[in-house]
């Protein structure tokens, strides 16, 4: 008769009460730093945000209390961010749109999928080196040896099966019977693809493509020895083919400085940095839920 | 009626627009390639790069761990040790926290809004650039973590994993900044697998008087297995490959040490600090160190790959 009942005692109920409170543990532990270190980059970088560091340029490293601005390394960031988008955007979706619409599962598409994947894994660094080796120690770009353009790249590499991947799902997620009615009424596959599969997967593609590009501009490791860094105004197009600032070289080199008023600019742009990575993060999230509600009804 | 049939009939594609229709299946095709064009240009480039120091020193390179730019003599082996165990103790600390978080978020312990909550926090959070975590770990990590590194030394000074007096930046530190990065990753992906294993299996799990946790540890994890496993290899590359946050806190040191307390070296952190400034016969030194990278980590992705495939979908 007892046996019908909750028994406190039992080992079994002993054993996972105590698995419980473990993985309630490893919980805890698991997020409350992440929590602190959000609220602490927030907090600690919003306290440093001021109308000027968006207008000025940075002060050399010294003696001297006045850090100055993060505006080239802000600017920088949007202009190297913008190449590699503009190089990895039309490549990624021309791609995708080559394995989603076109290729019939045989060993080539099975064959840039894993390679897709694999380019996915590797390190930042490495795209890094890559680039170092092809554009900027042979000078290929107009004699030009460190640019913002090698950059741009450089991180183009490592958006690219981003991009892939998005477009290449999202096709994959466009129901056949639309395409079969755009055939059907005698278009042709370029028509189709451009007129109405391609539309219909739009936002979960620009979805995926934004959240690339989030990333890519948080990027470091590919930028120090591309773009390197520049304590300058960025003035005009010539300037692409020179050293460039960005946020995330500029908290890089300014996080390892011995004084604070350099540590204080990198807080700022950290602060910058990930408020804008977070937002884009978020709004792309709530966007997709809203369609997602929406294609249930 | 007749007249628009006969119209239809004579209705052909115009040869532009074929065309336009071959070129359009051309160029993606073209652009699908380039994902192939730069993977085997990386590896051939770094390869050929790399090819001085490599018939120089052969295989030696890898054991060695001189690193001597005036006398010319170049070995990896503290960075290659250090990329090694950096990863792989950060991952023997990712692995319980990441796994028991992913149950506990998949589990019904907390109402479904908080777990939600929780989950989305966790993804977030692998956005969050590594320069900034390597920023934050310089200043709120490493003094907070200093007395503790003092009494592992006084108390634990006998294991030579702790044998020397730690004096700001060093391996260990780099490790728990790498746990703080992988944990999003490693719970993302076991909470997606978990979530995959089929309601019936559970059900008939308690249906036969398994409890709450027999049932995890007997039935659900081994069929989310393949899934974590698979997570798991691609957080081991993303360690080996991560180059901000331990560039800035690990103390770049090529002194041999077997302590975690002292500074040290990974292939990365090798390869951002000396990459700008290297000439000579030090650059074809720092390809091939780069090349072991990329060699390591294309394992590493290669065989997740092949488990995902070989294991998923199983039950």
């Amino acid at each position: 008769m007892n046996s019908l009942y909750y028994q406190k005692r039992l080992s079994r109920n002993i054993g996972d009460k105590f698995f419980t409170s473990l993985s309630v543990i490893c919980a805890l532990i698991a997020i409350l730093p992440l929590i602190f270190l959000v609220t602490y980059i927030l907090i600690k970088g919003g306290s440093q945000i001021t109308p000027e560091l968006f207008t000025l340029e940075p002060n050399p490293p010294g003696d001297d209390l006045d850090a100055g601005g993060i505006n080239p390394a802000l600017v920088g960031t949007l202009i190297i961010t913008t190449i590699a988008s503009i190089i990895a955007i039309p490549v990624g979706v021309g791609g995708g749109i080559y394995l989603a619409e076109y290729s019939k599962g045989g060993a080539f598409s099975r064959f840039i999928r894993f390679g897709v994947n694999v380019l996915a894994g590797v390190p930042s660094i490495i795209a890094g080196v890559f680039i170092y080796a092809l554009i900027v120690s042979t000078k290929i770009l107009f004699g030009s040896m460190y640019s913002g353009l090698a950059g741009g790249m450089a991180l183009s590499i490592l958006m690219l099966p981003t991009v892939i991947k998005t477009t290449d799902e999202g096709l994959k997620l466009v129901p056949n019977e639309l395409r079969y009615a755009s055939l059907g009424v005698g278009a042709s596959m370029y028509t189709t693809i451009l007129r109405v599969t391609l539309p219909s997967a739009f936002r979960s593609i620009a979805t995926g493509v934004v959240l690339g590009i989030a990333r890519a501009a948080g990027e470091t490791a590919p930028l120090i020895f591309t773009a390197l860094f520049s304590y300058y105004y960025i003035t005009g197009f010539g300037d692409l083919f020179y050293e460039m600032g960005s946020l995330a070289v500029l908290i890089y080199n300014f996080a390892l400085e011995p004084y604070d008023a350099q540590n204080k600019l990198a807080w700022a742009a950290s602060f910058i940095l990930v408020l804008s990575i977070l937002s884009v993060n978020i709004f792309s999230r709530i966007l997709a839920a809203f369609t997602e509600r929406t294609k249930r009804v | 009626m007749e007249e628009k049939l006969t119209l239809f009939k004579n209705r052909k594609r115009f040869g532009i627009e074929k065309n336009i229709d071959i070129i359009f299946k051309n160029t993606a095709l073209v652009l699908s390639s380039f994902v192939a064009i730069i993977l085997l240009g990386i590896i051939l480039v770094v390869f050929f790069q790399s090819f001085e120091s490599f018939s120089r020193y052969g295989l030696k390179f890898l054991v060695t761990s001189e690193w001597n730019p005036v006398k010319d003599e170049y070995g990896a082996f503290t960075a290659i040790y250090g990329t090694l165990v950096t990863s792989f103790l950060s991952l023997l600390i990712t692995i319980p926290l990441g796994v028991g978080t992913a149950i506990f978020i998949t589990e019904d312990f907390v109402p479904k809004v908080v777990r939600e909550i929780i989950g989305s926090f966790v993804e977030l959070l692998a956005a969050i650039p590594s320069v900034v975590l390597g920023l934050w770990a310089i200043f709120v990590m490493e003094p907070f973590f200093r007395a503790f590194f003092v009494f592992l030394h006084n108390f634990f000074g006998w294991i030579p994993l702790f044998s020397t007096e730690p004096t700001g930046r060093n391996s260990l530190l780099a490790i728990l900044i790498l746990v703080v990065m992988l944990l999003p990753i490693v719970t993302s992906i076991a909470r997606d697998s978990l979530n995959q294993v089929p309601k019936k299996l559970r059900n008939a799990a308690y249906g036969i008087g398994a409890s709450r946790w027999k049932t995890i540890f007997s039935v659900i994890l081994p069929a989310a297995l393949s899934g974590i496993m698979a997570g798991v290899l691609l957080a081991l590359g993303r360690a080996m490959g991560e180059t901000m946050a331990v560039t800035m806190i690990i103390g770049n040191s090529n002194a041999f040490s077997w302590s975690l307390l002292s500074p040290g070296y990974t292939i990365s952190s090798m390869l951002a600090n000396q990459f700008g400034e290297a000439d000579g016969s030090q650059v074809s030194s720092l390809f091939y160190a780069a090349f072991v990278l990329m060699i390591l980590s294309l394992v590493v992705n290669i065989f997740a790959q092949w488990l995902v495939k070989k294991f998923s979908l199983k039950y």
